[in-house]
């Protein structure tokens, strides 16, 4: 009987010795990475939607839509909403630039999700003020660390 | 990714002035994000797409920065105001020089 490797790893994982867990961000990197975008800005609740599904079979292809309340005029628009993942091996997923022309802050993509984990959009309003909103989700089979 | 990268991309054709109008941009493209191995254990490099750019026209409307959390294919949906005919291009531009381009063509009235 020849080893797989995958029997190593779960032997591996059993043991606590996993060569993956380690290579998974926290919320405390996704919490560096969203302080990197936003610097002592405070951060205000709301006005952010983001949607994914709240049970997720497999991690490889989400589709997350986001939306930002704003009236997107010349003087009062977003800027940019950057989302950020806690659970994947690096929380950035995507960010966004939008104009005065964009009539409406939306935009829809398809994400890969490690983890059960929480997923963050911030954005970023023309007046330089932050804005937030997350969503939590289960994923049950993960997307960036599965084998060929 | 060393061939052409296919792209769909839907506008509607008509629309009427200061109607917002949805474009979808869609790319064919591993997006390989450089934390998986091959059969042999080896890690397979990172290949994504970076950057997507839309002019209306001439005039940036929308960007994208796209990072390892996007998933094989990328799609990309989004709105704009049709406030001119004209010609709306889109552009791909991935991590190793490699970049994508199409373009549409719009009607307002």
């Amino acid at each position: 009987m020849s080893i797989q490797r995958r029997d190593c790893l779960a032997l591996l994982t059993a043991l606590g010795l996993a060569p993956h867990s380690s290579s998974f961000a926290s919320p405390d990197q996704a919490r560096q990475a969203i302080h990197a975008l936003v610097g002592e800005i405070k951060i205000q609740t709301g006005r952010v939607k983001i949607d994914i599904p709240p049970l997720i079979e497999n991690g490889n292809s989400v589709v997350m839509t986001l939306n930002v309340e704003s009236p997107m005029t010349e003087f009062d628009y977003v800027k940019s909403v950057h989302v950020l993942a806690e659970g994947n091996p690096l929380p950035n997923i995507l960010s966004a630039y939008f104009t005065p022309r964009s009539g409406r802050a939306y935009v829809l993509s398809r994400v890969r999700l490690a983890e059960n984990q929480r997923v963050w959009a911030i954005a970023q309003m023309s007046d330089g003020s932050f804005w937030q909103g997350y969503a939590d989700t289960l994923v049950t089979t993960s997307a960036c660390t599965e084998e060929r | 990714m060393t061939r052409p990268l296919r792209t769909i991309v839907t506008v509607p054709p008509k629309a009427t002035l200061g109607q917002l109008i949805t474009i979808r941009a869609l790319v064919q493209h591993p997006m390989e994000n450089g934390f998986r191995h091959n059969e042999y254990g080896q890690r397979i490099e990172r290949d994504i797409i970076t950057d997507f750019i839309c002019l209306y026209n001439g005039n940036e409307i929308f960007r994208l920065k796209l990072h390892t959390g996007i998933a094989a294919n990328p799609l990309i949906e989004f709105n704009t105001l049709a406030l001119e005919s004209g010609e709306i291009t889109f552009e791909w531009l991935d991590g190793n020089g490699l970049s994508a381009k199409a373009k549409a063509r719009i009607e307002v009235t």
